[in-house]
């Protein structure tokens, strides 16, 4: 007895066994590295945001001379005055050797010996609503001239930025499902016009549109989501490789030696890594049912 | 029943000037065949057997007229009964089509697994009829490796294997030989004794001579004989 036979349409030899899964594999692999790359600039800003928004710099210029009341040197009014605002937290002179360090690569490793009329600089940690912009003017009543930097402006810029790389990233992720979408197409209608007197037999024998559309539908799935498979795999060590890179920016900084890429991979990128091939196979198994029912229209 | 009332039908080019109509292949057609009825169709070549035969088994529509198969208006059906009309339908064709890629059994099982019998009933009926037309020996047999009569004979029992209401043959004796002929003639008589409508387009004289039934002439895309 004839074994039956379960690929009624050939579609082994009409759909290519290697070129679809290869491109797919492709364009998988850039997806991987698209959404890795997303998600650490995000990861990076927030970091970097939650850094340099509370960081606040003030600049006292002629800090030994007399306040606006006359009652003390300007360093120490301003300094007084930063305690009692509310909002601002632990407010710090830097010292004469941390200046040095700071000014080092323009003045020298001894600047404050220089006799250059330099500001006084106070760090402080900002912990008020919005980006301090009250600061500056108290400030400068007490001591004309006072600056005051907050770091929320810069977390801003870094904001805007992320959400630039997030919606590129974004776009690729389209323009890459969009091209797969298109090769399934593509595959489908030469396997189509490879097979269209079994199709047009079959047809006439009585087969549906939807199963016809299944038939390939499931094809293209299998061979979709095998492709986006290998190109997640194949994306898996350059991943670990550009995270053991990026551990020394990462927050906690792991300790020296610890190695181990894999700890350093978000859980977001181990979950997004095995959507790849069910993404893949979606997008095939959709191209390849609306090509082949698009193509039966044309049959009677 | 078979209706046909005023059937025009000109194709459309797909290569040459794609979408433009060809001149009229069929002018004018009007007939009936009734249930269980037998009809030859007979004509010189290009005289619009075969198309007028497509129309029947629903592998085209018509430009213009009306034409209800099985009493169901063929324009007004919709793809997915059009799909389960066809299945009451069994056809031989002219080029027999068979699958390249599935032996002898599996070409003849595959109206009864389109149309989800079940597996034991599809190997009773597919052995049996496979066995009538002499080829019990070929069931694992690709096309390629059977004789054009071979083929012909499992095209014959593709279109026979489900019991259709309705079946077209064109030519369906053409790699065929006396014997063989004969044999193929028993089996469809018998199957429009038990109720299947049939029409069969021929050249073979013999043939019509020796089985006597109503029929359809045609000349340049018109009906000129009915009855």
């Amino acid at each position: 007895m004839a074994k039956r036979h379960t690929d009624p349409l050939g579609l082994h030899s009409a759909l290519e066994d290697w070129m679809l899964p290869v491109l797919v594999a492709a364009m998988s692999f850039l997806a991987a590295l698209t959404i890795a790359g997303a998600l650490a600039s995000t990861s990076l800003a927030t970091q970097w945001r939650n850094n340099t928004a509370a960081a606040l710099t003030i600049q006292v210029p002629q800090p030994a001379a007399p306040d606006a009341a006359n009652n003390a040197t300007r360093l120490a009014a301003v300094l007084r005055a930063l305690q009692t605002m509310p909002g601002i937290l632990n407010p710090q002179p830097l010292s004469t050797g941390a200046m040095n360090r700071l000014l080092a690569p323009w003045l020298g490793a001894d600047a404050a010996s220089l006799g250059l009329p330099l500001p006084a600089v106070i760090t402080a940690t900002w912990n008020g609503p919005g980006a301090g912009e009250a600061i500056a003017p108290a400030l400068n009543a007490i001591a004309p001239g006072t600056l005051a930097q907050s770091g929320a402006q810069w977390a801003a810029h870094v904001t805007a930025l992320t959400a630039s790389l997030q919606t590129c990233a974004a776009a690729v992720l389209v323009i890459v499902a969009l091209v797969g979408g298109a090769l399934v197409a593509l595959a489908t209608r030469a396997g189509l016009a490879q097979r269209r007197d079994t199709i047009e037999t079959i047809h006439g024998l009585g087969a549906q549109d939807s199963g016809i559309a299944s038939l390939f539908a499931s094809r293209a799935t299998v061979l979709t989501a095998t492709g986006a498979a290998a190109g997640a795999l194949l994306a898996l060590p350059v991943l670990l490789w550009l995270a053991t890179l990026a551990a020394p920016l990462a927050n906690p900084v792991p300790p020296p030696g610890a190695g181990g890429g894999l700890v350093n991979l978000p859980d977001a990128l181990w979950a997004a890594l095995p959507c790849l091939p069910l993404a893949a196979a979606l997008i095939g198994w959709c191209s390849a049912q609306l090509t082949v029912r698009g193509w039966l229209r044309k049959l009677a | 029943m078979i209706k046909f009332d005023d059937v025009w039908l000109k194709y459309r080019h797909q290569e040459r000037r794609p979408g433009a109509l060809t001149r009229d292949v069929l002018r004018g057609i009007s007939f009936q065949v009734p249930d269980g009825g037998f009809r030859w169709l007979t004509g010189p070549s290009g005289a619009g057997k075969t198309s007028l035969l497509k129309l029947i088994y629903l592998a085209e529509h018509p430009t213009q007229g009306r034409i209800d198969i099985m009493g169901t208006h063929a324009a007004k059906i919709s793809r997915r009964d059009a799909a389960l009309l066809r299945r009451r339908i069994g056809v031989v064709y002219q080029d027999f089509r068979l699958l390249p890629h599935l032996s002898a059994y599996d070409n003849v099982a595959l109206p009864m697994r389109l149309a989800r019998r079940n597996e034991s009933q599809i190997q009773a009926d597919v052995t049996e009829i496979l066995r009538w037309v002499g080829l019990a020996g070929r069931l694992a047999a690709l096309p390629d490796e059977l004789s054009g009569g071979e083929q012909q004979r499992v095209a014959i029992a593709r279109a026979v294997v489900g019991r259709p209401k309705l079946l077209v043959a064109d030519e369906p004796t053409g790699n065929l030989d006396d014997e063989q002929a004969q044999r193929l003639m028993t089996l469809i008589t018998a199957l429009n004794r038990l109720g299947t409508t049939v029409v069969v387009a021929t050249h073979n004289h013999a043939l019509v001579n020796a089985y006597p039934a109503p029929r359809l002439e045609m000349a340049e895309g018109r009906l000129t004989a009915h009855g």
